[in-house]
């Protein structure tokens, strides 16, 4: 039964397996239109910074979503704790920004690890319905503790020092912008890291079929607590980074429709596929610009609408979109 | 000197006696409804053991309790001699106690080679590791494909397993459990949705599979039991009915009654 020798394309396809963590040329694009928009849209450097970092929120998203297959709805309880840590220490008298993004991390990872050790034991509705009810608990809790918090009024009195004591936010956003940048460079490698890590693929493994992780040993809850965990803290350095740049924190960073717009945007780019943030939190958040201004009253209609066309004619997003075409061209040749 | 000797040899003597699997007064009820009463089983180390019975005898339930899907009422459950009666799913399979599904439970959208590299890592304790890329631990991915090399399915490493033919699906799913290096193989209807033409191949695998893995076969296609088994335990409603050779089985009135009889001859 077994080959005497290796058929040549079957070595290739093994070599493709063992390599397929390497970069590829088409990697370098969001980051080469990054750098683009920075000098094509110098009056839209704030937006940008702001879809910067909502990118880094959805990608922290698609770790647990897209990869380990966690489906939640809460995901703004690890953005806000995120955003209220850096809030607060910049209105305390503590506005060096990038301690203030660590203290973030932390913070919301720690979130993610308490509430996760609780509520990655159910799955399906009930977890979706657990996620719900901590960023809702969390939600209460930053509207009562209004002395820490400004309650619904929101944060006041930010004051966030210039990076390295050197660059000071703009008001053209052009530091916040590529502040936001390095940190979604450094925090997308270190997810990148993690998606092609034996520990990712087990993390795939769980999303395709629990049962058969179980069945070879895999400590399946741990590895979906250590994957929360991470991205709880991605998601906390996203919501600093709103924070910082915005100078201003309010109640609306814990709300449902925090976590209902990530989840939103991340199914436009594609879910479980790295990139989906990267193209769908742009296009969604342009879009939101684009219409409220065109439209100020029906704009939510549009992207209603938009979001129908979406789902119906580009399922898998438009990553998925992107490779049914891609794989069409390549078929008559 | 001798002694020493003798020691040993007691050792290997009482390590020969205790069999790979044993459970012990095994119950599990759900609510009033028994579905495993007072099961006294032994695996023998090496056995080629049929677990047979009609749909609903309990069968599947049985594998849920040895491999700790299912938390019995009552009794204990022993690999090799130690309890592991409390143990995870997880430390079970590392104590080599490794199963097979029913129904095809594979990664559908993952490569052959990669189902069963993502086994070999969790063996090999790589499986943890969040920041080396998985392409560079080129160890599991070799030893993955010499298993399918020498299982006879290297030619489609590389290919989606839901683009595998049925039968080809169920020889991986062995495939998978064997990276794990089993000490006692569960195979749950290995041939279960198979069309009769593809029977063959999977009664080969398990043939040629390693005289030291003790393997119990749960099957509905009696071809297969009386082809493999050395040892046939038949379950009627979540209890023992009678344990013997195949020969004995096969001659056993109340087994006819209860159980061939009610099938069309094959």
């Amino acid at each position: 039964m077994a080959q005497p020798s290796d058929p040549p394309e079957q070595r290739a396809a093994l070599d493709a397996f063992a390599r397929r963590h390497r970069l590829r040329p088409v990697e370098a694009l969001p980051w080469l239109a990054m750098i683009a928009a920075y000098f094509v849209f110098p009056d839209y450097l704030a937006l940008g910074a702001q879809i910067l970092a909502t990118i880094l929120f959805g990608l922290s998203l698609d770790l647990v979503l897209g990869y380990a297959g966690i489906i939640t709805l809460g995901h703004a309880a690890f953005f806000g704790t995120g955003a209220y840590t850096a809030g607060v220490l910049a209105a305390h008298h503590w506005g060096e920004p990038i301690s203030g993004l660590v203290a973030a991390g932390l913070a919301a990872g720690l979130v993610g690890f308490a509430t996760g050790a609780v509520i990655l034991r159910t799955s399906g509705l009930t977890l979706l319905m657990q996620t719900l009810v901590v960023a809702a608990m969390l939600s209460e809790l930053a509207n009562k503790a209004t002395s820490v918090t400004g309650g619904a009024d929101g944060l006041q009195g930010m004051d966030v020092w210039p990076i390295f004591g050197t660059f000071r936010f703009d008001l053209f956003g052009r530091v916040a912008y590529i502040y936001c940048a390095l940190v979604l460079l450094i925090c997308w490698l270190a997810v990148r890291a993690v998606v092609y890590s034996p520990f990712g693929r087990s993390l795939t493994g769980i999303r395709e079929n629990v049962l058969r992780m179980h069945a070879i040993g895999a400590p399946v809850r741990r590895r979906k607590l250590v994957v929360y965990t991470i991205s709880a803290a991605l998601a906390g350095v996203s919501g600093a980074l709103i924070a910082q740049t915005a100078q201003f924190v309010g109640l609306g960073v814990y709300s449902l429709q925090q976590s209902g717009t990530i989840l939103i945007m991340l199914i436009i780019g594609g879910i479980g596929q790295l990139y989906g943030a990267f193209i769908g939190v742009p296009l969604y958040m342009i879009a939101q610009d684009r219409f409220s201004e065109i439209d100020p009253v029906y704009w939510y209609f549009w992207i209603g609408l938009f979001m129908i066309v979406m789902v119906i004619f580009a399922r898998g997003g438009v990553i998925g979109l992107g490779e049914r075409i891609l794989r069409r061209i390549r078929k008559p040749s | 000197m001798s002694a020493l000797t003798n020691n040993i040899s007691a050792v290997e003597a009482a390590s020969a006696a205790t069999p790979s699997l044993e459970t012990q007064r095994l119950c599990k009820n759900f609510g009033a409804l028994p579905v495993a009463s007072d099961i006294d089983f032994r695996l023998e180390r090496g056995a080629r053991h049929a677990l047979i019975g009609p749909n609903g005898a309990g069968k599947t339930s049985f594998v849920n309790l040895v491999t700790g899907v299912l938390t019995p009422s009552a009794g204990r459950i022993l690999l090799g001699g130690e309890d592991i009666t409390q143990l995870s799913r997880a430390a079970r399979v590392k104590r080599g106690l490794v199963r097979t599904f029913q129904i095809s439970a594979l990664f559908r959208r993952l490569s052959l080679i990669e189902n069963v590299t993502l086994a070999i890592a969790e063996r090999d304790g790589t499986a943890g590791d969040l920041i080396r890329p998985a392409g560079r631990y080129r160890a599991p991915i070799e030893e993955a494909y010499a298993l399918l090399e020498t299982l006879g399915l290297a030619d489609e490493a590389a290919r989606p397993v839901y683009e595998l033919a049925y039968g080809r699906q169920r020889l991986a799913d062995i495939a998978v459990s064997l990276a794990l290096k089993p000490k006692v193989l569960l195979l749950d209807e290995p041939a279960a949705g198979v069309p009769s033409g593809e029977t063959g191949a999977i009664i080969d695998m398990i043939e040629r599979l390693p005289a030291d893995i003790a393997v119990l076969i749960i099957e509905h296609d009696m071809d297969l039991v009386f082809r493999l088994a050395n040892r046939i335990t038949v379950l009627v409603q979540g209890g023992v009915l009678i344990e013997g050779k195949p020969r004995d089985i096969a001659a056993d009135v109340q087994v006819r009654q209860v159980y061939l009889g009610e099938r069309d001859p094959r």
